[in-house]
Formats: structure tokens, sequence, C-alpha cells
């Protein structure tokens, strides 16, 4: 079959990869904000750093590892030198309808994203080489293998063979709820348990600097996430629209959702609440953008805004410091997505109504699909525990994780970067290194003479 | 010379601003400080989590005047800053043993 390049697919799918790394600056704001003052440039750089790492391990053999042909067959893991360099995607595929490395730019911003993610457990504390080294042993040993499993399809056709769980299990995961979610919130949870607790964690008082920020980074992430969701139907067609209006949906009631919540339970909806509904109404709706109706999704997003508002609080009652509460909103809402799946899985999505696609159990198809949703959020959970333990540990005893107890209180921004966030002050306080306390002729003598000591 | 210090609350700056300029004062230095005495501070709620904020932002109000203007001022301070509520502020004076102008280097009652 000879199908022609199609250029509406190529161009929604380049625009939303520009999206998608879009969304990673735009995490960097949100969890900026929520971070104290004197922290907000490291927290923003280990999102930006992924950006680097990534981008760079994605050419020379992370799209290999995720997107190559499983090695023996087994689906675990691609073949690492299949699309080494990207140098054998150079040349044009007649058949395709859009280019590969199209799809390889696309997904080059998943992985990004995945890791920075990760970041929000281990604020205002951990080095920045550390992170910097986790962020590679991460990509490479969890993400990588984990988005072959969900993201990489067989192709018997061509003799590709994906991963064991889009194609033996057969579960639901349109856009990332295990690969990217419930992966990189059980990361961070292992994390924040190997690093351990900021000083100070639950006595005294860590309130989000800067509110605006993380507004900011809220709407940066939602417009990203329709390149994140309706991008991945890999096509400008209908199921990429359903998508868009699902991510619309879901976010809209799991912002009111938190709100609802946080009104009865505490008096005040907040602004951080608002950002933070939107943040888990996106999350639970990535897996489920593809195959739940509109309706299914206003459910869906209530839902995860009502979970994930009372999952936030779980780090107090067991004291582990995941600080911004990657747990309660990435773990938490990736789960409630990839399992409602199993509940409200609608046939009619396929567009086809000769041609049904996948029933829940709302919608009479028992729970043989649930079934296959948990297979999948649970096999990479278990598989994230396990191997980030390993690497966490790695990490803590060779290069360790902590920065000095002193340079944590004064500041992890001027402690790991030599910088300050902000300098509001009109006061010129600062001077260049060398001008400092070099005293002309002028200056000296009047010390000199009258005797004074220093 | 006396030194009349105010601290008041930040949204009866403009106020007590005015009142001053109408009773005939030409200059005020005005400087944001935070602190508490029998109103405390108050609490605020992050994803669930409460904060109670202790020091509360006030405005600390500094006047130069002649010792005879001293207590008129502090009256016409107190009048203006009052709004009934705790954490009206308090208001106080001090001697000043000397006051230099910068620019001129005249001292004492011309300076100020």
């Amino acid at each position: 079959m000879i199908l022609e390049l199609n250029s509406g697919d190529t161009a929604w799918i380049l625009i939303s990869a520009a999206l998608v790394l879009l969304m990673t600056p735009g995490l960097a704001l949100f969890y900026g904000g929520m971070v104290r003052a004197k922290g907000v440039l490291n927290m923003m750089m280990m999102s930006f750093i992924s950006m680097g790492v990534i981008g760079v391990l994605w050419v020379l053999f992370g799209y290999s590892l995720a997107f190559g042909n499983s090695v023996g067959g087994a689906g675990i893991i691609g073949n690492p030198f299949e699309f080494a360099g990207l140098q054998s995607l150079l040349v044009n595929d007649p058949e395709a309808s859009y280019p590969a490395l199209a799809f390889v730019a696309f997904q080059a911003c998943f992985a990004i994203i995945t890791v920075a993610l990760v970041s929000g457990a281990i604020a205002d504390r951990a080095s920045f080489g550390a992170w910097t080294a986790f962020a590679v042993l991460w990509g490479t040993l969890v993400y990588f293998p984990a988005a072959h499993w969900v993201f990489a399809f067989s192709n018997p056709d061509a003799g590709v063979v994906g991963g064991w769980i889009a194609n033996v299990v057969g579960a639901i995961d349109f856009a990332g709820g295990t690969a990217i979610h419930i992966n990189a919130g059980t990361a961070a949870l292992v994390l924040a348990l190997v690093i351990g607790p900021r000083i100070g964690f639950g006595t005294r008082p860590m309130r989000p600097h800067n509110m605006t920020l993380v507004m900011l980074g809220a709407a940066l992430l939602w417009f990203g996430w329709f390149g994140f969701n309706a991008g991945s139907a890999v096509a400008a067609n209908g199921l990429a629209s359903l998508a868009w209006v699902n991510t619309l949906a879901a976010t809209a009631a799991a912002m009111l959702g938190w709100l609802v919540v946080e009104k009865l339970r505490d008096g005040h909806p907040t602004s951080l609440g608002a950002a933070s509904g939107i943040v888990a109404g996106l999350v639970a709706i990535t897996p489920a953008a593809g195959a739940v109706s509109p309706l299914g999704s206003l459910a869906i997003g209530a839902l995860a805004g009502i979970a994930c508002a009372y999952a936030v609080g779980l780090k107090y009652r067991f004291g582990f410091d995941d600080s911004l509460d990657v747990v309660g909103v990435h773990l938490v809402g990736g789960l409630v997505g990839t399992l409602l799946i199993g509940f409200f899985a609608d046939p009619a999505t396929s567009g086809d109504p000769a041609d049904p696609g996948v029933a829940g159990l709302f919608y009479g198809g028992g729970l043989d699909q649930l079934g296959k949703q948990a297979i999948g959020a649970f096999a990479v959970m278990a598989f994230s525990f396990v191997m980030t333990y390993l690497i966490a540990l790695a990490i803590k005893y060779t290069i360790g994780w902590r920065i000095s107890s002193a340079d944590e209180l004064s500041g992890i921004d001027l402690a790991e970067h030599s910088e300050a966030g902000y300098d509001l002050s009109p006061v010129y306080y600062t001077n260049k290194v060398q001008r400092t306390l070099v005293l002309t002729k002028d200056d000296m003598p009047v010390a000199e003479t009258t005797g004074a000591k220093k | 010379m006396k030194l009349v210090t105010a601290i008041i609350q930040p949204e009866m700056l403009e106020t007590v601003q005015k009142a001053l300029v109408r009773h005939g004062v030409g200059g005020m230095t005005v400087s944001e400080v935070s602190g508490y005495g029998r109103q405390r501070g108050h609490i605020e709620v992050y994803r669930g989590e409460e904060y109670t904020i202790d020091f509360i932002t006030k405005v600390r109000l500094e006047v130069l005047v002649d010792d005879e203007d001293a207590e008129a001022l502090t009256g016409v301070i107190v009048q203006a800053a009052r709004t009934g509520e705790v954490g009206d502020g308090k208001v106080w004076i001090i001697p000043v043993d000397t006051v230099v102008r910068v620019r001129t280097g005249e001292s004492g009652s011309t300076a100020i």
C-alpha cells in the first residue's frame, strides 16, 4: 500500500510536539512558584535540565530503546541500536503518512516532561549533580522501557514487535497515564523516601512564594496538554478532536471538584487549589482521552479532582516529604484515570458504529477492560518502584543526594547555582568580585595614619 | 527636636499623609515593616495545610519636628490613623540630639 504523506497530520504532530515541549517550562513555573523564594531557580532548573539531558539521550539511543523493535520479541525493551543517532530515519519512508522524525520529536517531549515531573518531590534539598545523574539513569532505565511497554505498538506486517502492555495485555493508555504519570508519581514517592524530608518539614511553614507563577504554569500546562492528548491521535482527525474536547471537559470538572472540596473542608476556594485541580484533571484524562465520551470525561475529571484534593494530605499522615505533591496529583490522578477507563470506556468513541471501540463496565463491557487497566497500572508502578529505588540508592551511596544542611537553610539557589531568583531592591547592594574591597591609594592612608585596626 | 514615629495600618497611610500635609508637615519617611501586637497574625491555607502568618505588614511613618509641634502632630496622626479596630498601631515621640541637612550642612531646626 502506498500512502501519500499527509501534510495535515504531519503539521499537527509537529505543532503538538512543540506544545508538549512547552509543558516543561510550564511545569517549571508551576513548581517554581510553589517553593520558597530561596529555592525557585533550582526548582525550575530541575525541569530545564531534563530538556538538556533527555533531549540528548533521545537522539543517541532513547528513541531506539522506546520505539525500536522489541529485543527478542519480548515486549520489554526496544533495540537500542536500531535508530541510534536517528541516522536510519533520514531516509523517507514512502509508505508513511507522516515522517518518522515527526513522531520522534513528539515522543521526545513526553520523555522530557516525565523526568521533570519527578523533581517536584525533592524540592530545596537535592544536589543538582545528583538530580542530573538521576535524570540520565532514570530516563534510560525506567522511562524508555516503560514507554516501550505502553506506547510501542506492534506492526505484524512490517515485522515490528512493540511493548507488552500495549500489545499483549491490551490496556488502554492513550497518552501516558501509566508510563508517564503513574511512573513519575511512583518515582517521586521513592525519591521522597530515600532522600528524606526538608529540614523543618511538618514543623516549619513552607508556603508557596509566588502563586502567580503557579497559575501561569498551570495555564501553560493546560495549553501544552492539548498537544499531549490531542496530538496522541498522531493524526489530525476525529480522534484528535475527541481527545481535545475531553482534555477541556475533564480538566474543567477536576478544577471544580478540587475547589468544592476546599470550600467545604477549608472554607476557602484557593488559587493553588484551582491550579492543582487543573493538573489533576489533565493527568486523569491523559490515559482516557481517546476512549471515553465527553460526559465520561466530566465524571473522570470530577472524581480525580476530588480524590487528589484529599490525596495531597497523605504525605503529612505518613511523614514523607513529597514537597509539591507529585504522588498526590500524578500517581493518584494517573491511577484514577487509568482505572476509570475500565468503567467509562465508550465503544462509540471509535467514531464508526459498525466497528465499535472498547466498552467499559458502565457500557456493558464487563470487568474485562478494568482487569487489563489494573495490570497495566500496577505493572508500571511495581517496575518504577523497584528500579527507582535501586537508582536512588546507587546515587545515595556514591555521589550523595543531599546538599549540606547549612546550604539548605540559607537556600539551594545560592549553594547550587550561585544565583538568586529575585533582586527587587532598588538599592545597589552588589559589586563585581574584583572590585570588592579594592581600595585606591587615596583610601588607604586614613586608616594607616590613624592607626585604626580592623 | 523630636522624632515622631508611628506604626499604622498600611491602608491608612494615605489618610494620615493627607492629614499631615494639611497640618503643614513638609516631609516624612515611610517604610514597610512587619510585626504584631494585640492583633495577632492571620491564617493562610495551601493544599489543605494551614499556616499562621504571625508577622503582619504595617507601615512605619517617621516625622522630625520641633519640640513644641510634637504633641499636636501626634494627635493628628492618631486621629487620622484610627479605624477603631485592633491593630491600628502606635505612635511615640523620642528626643533627637542633632539634625543635619546633607545638602547644605545646616543643622538644628532649620534642617527639619
